[in-house]
């Protein structure tokens, strides 16, 4: 049973544009995930493309004008506000994008510890800091006074000092050197490895394939494909969607070439499949109705002509 | 029309040097590859040279004259994240329009719909806005780029999208670029030079 799973989730937002006038903003649609105990599942897609908004949602902080249908099971309960309040912070950790979510007029020295409570907590926070290469002037240091690869190092020790079951991680390694890169896909690894299920959020697919046992493509706001990482290969014969092997191929050590035009917006939506206005293999059923999920070769894709 | 760093040094106040001594010279229509670990002063050399901040020693020769300190400023910095580079209370056009008079064509090179004009900076995706924050990075009056992690936010069809319209843009108008990414593989697609900042800076200090 997997430790998490997201079922046909939905979220949209009331936007007003002149008045009373409003109009409905659907970032994600229709979309499932899952995530066993010890696997981490790497998340990729354009910006825009619902990442983030998922993590929230299984945080349970999204904002509140925020539409949500379907469902969300932990450990096999039922995802409840309630449940999301006590869980998060100690079960279900996130490590958020950059330093900006720390509060920048504390020591962060006291925000690692800030989850915790009791007198072992100076102990904990300590072992973690040298756990994590951190010295002993960082702990006075504020926010604003370090370096990246420190700044990820702190965000990673807040999440962790609980001993989280579930870690999200949300694009924790853009703008790092590969050294401190390195460093926390190999943290994460130690997490999985450790029972913990971990959740990457990046669109670096390098680092991805790296660390991660699948990854799920993220286009307007659903999960286009499932695939295990070894299908990431060669020309991307091995994928299954088509926005899947695009994305591979603009890679600059793959083709460098990008395919014309983007994602649309969450008030424009085409009817029928999201990505079929890009797409070459667009027939007049693609456009009609958006394509069922459906088991492919050991993976999932949402595209009919996919073999 | 070079662009040259001459012992440029920096340090915030009386703390340690964050690099001394750089010396680099950029051609028109030159693309340098700036790596280095983070924390070793890549951005702050970019945004001295772009004018947002003062070396404690040296100087930034622009043509062989010092930065114009009035008037449009020939060397422009497009930041890694767009969203905290654009007024959040501005729509997009006039968001374009403080730089100078729209040119379609650029525009249209950057992949920018004509209606996202239209639209509020938290309607657009990062890659959306990053597209915006380069043209209005690429007025008329720009001769140098500096590009500062500017693509890293970004999926790969974007980053490439973005990265073949500009490439093209700076051939034509022969203006240099300095590419400053951890994407080594990203770097050698583009750059015809490539530095290492560590080894620029006089003072090997260790990161």
């Amino acid at each position: 049973m997997p430790l998490v799973e997201v079922d046909d989730l939905s979220v949209s937002f009331k936007q007003y544009t002149k008045g009373f006038k409003h109009k409905e903003v659907k970032v994600i649609h229709n979309l499932s995930f899952s995530i066993n105990a010890g696997e981490i599942v790497a998340v990729v897609g354009s910006s825009g493309s619902g990442k983030s908004l998922l993590a929230h949602a299984i945080l349970g902080i999204l904002p509140r004008n925020a539409n949500v249908s379907g469902t969300i099971h932990y450990d096999g309960k039922e995802l409840t506000p309630s449940l999301q309040e006590k869980l998060r912070g100690k079960e279900l950790a996130f490590v958020p994008q950059s330093v900006n979510f720390l509060n920048p007029l504390m020591e962060v020295e006291k925000q690692v510890r800030g989850a915790l409570k009791g007198k072992d907590s100076f102990k904990t926070q300590k072992e973690i800091f040298e756990k994590y290469n951190l010295s002993t002037d960082v702990e006075k240091l504020y926010p604003f006074q370090l370096s990246g690869g420190m700044a990820r190092r702190i965000l990673v020790s807040t999440a962790v000092i609980n001993k989280a079951k579930f870690i999200i991680a949300d694009e924790p390694t853009p703008g790092l050197d590969q050294t401190v890169v390195k460093e926390a896909l190999s943290s994460f690894k130690a997490f999985a490895d450790n029972g913990t299920a971990v959740m990457f959020i990046t669109h670096d697919i390098q680092s991805a394939l790296s660390v991660a046992d699948k990854i799920a493509v993220f286009y307007a706001g659903t999960t286009v494909e499932v695939a295990p990482v070894e299908d990431f290969t060669g020309s991307g014969e091995r994928l299954r969607h088509p926005y899947s092997k695009a994305l591979w191929r603009a890679l600059p050590q793959n083709e460098f070439r990008p395919i014309p035009g983007s994602q649309p917006k969450g008030d424009e939506l085409p009817r029928g499949c999201l990505f079929a206005p890009r797409c070459d293999m667009t027939t007049t059923e693609c456009l009609e109705h958006l394509p069922e999920k459906r088991v492919l070769r050991n993976g999932m894709v949402r595209c009919i002509h996919a073999t | 029309m070079q662009l040259e760093a001459r012992n440029v040094s920096f340090r915030y106040r009386r703390k340690k040097w964050l690099f001394r001594d750089i010396n680099l010279t950029v051609q028109p229509g030159e693309v340098v590859g700036l790596a280095g670990p983070s924390g070793c002063g890549k951005t702050t050399l970019a945004r001295i040279l772009a004018g947002y901040e003062k070396p404690s020693n040296g100087t930034v020769l622009f043509n062989d004259a010092p930065l114009p300190k009035t008037g449009y400023h020939p060397i422009q910095l497009v930041f890694q994240h767009p969203e905290k580079a654009i007024n959040p209370k501005w729509p997009m056009k006039a968001v374009l329009e403080e730089a100078g008079n729209l040119d379609v064509e650029l525009l249209e090179r950057l992949g920018i719909q004509e209606n996202w004009l239209q639209r509020w900076p938290n309607e657009l995706s990062g890659g959306e806005l990053q597209r915006f924050c380069i043209a209005r990075a690429l007025g008329p009056g720009t001769q140098f780029l500096i590009a500062d992690e500017m693509t890293t936010m970004l999926d790969t069809i974007t980053q490439a999208q973005i990265w073949h319209g500009v490439m093209d843009i700076v051939r034509n108008r022969n203006i240099g670029i300095i590419i400053i990414s951890h994407d080594t593989v990203l770097l050698k697609r583009l750059v015809s030079r490539y530095i290492d900042f560590p080894l620029l800076n006089k003072d090997k200090v260790s990161y």
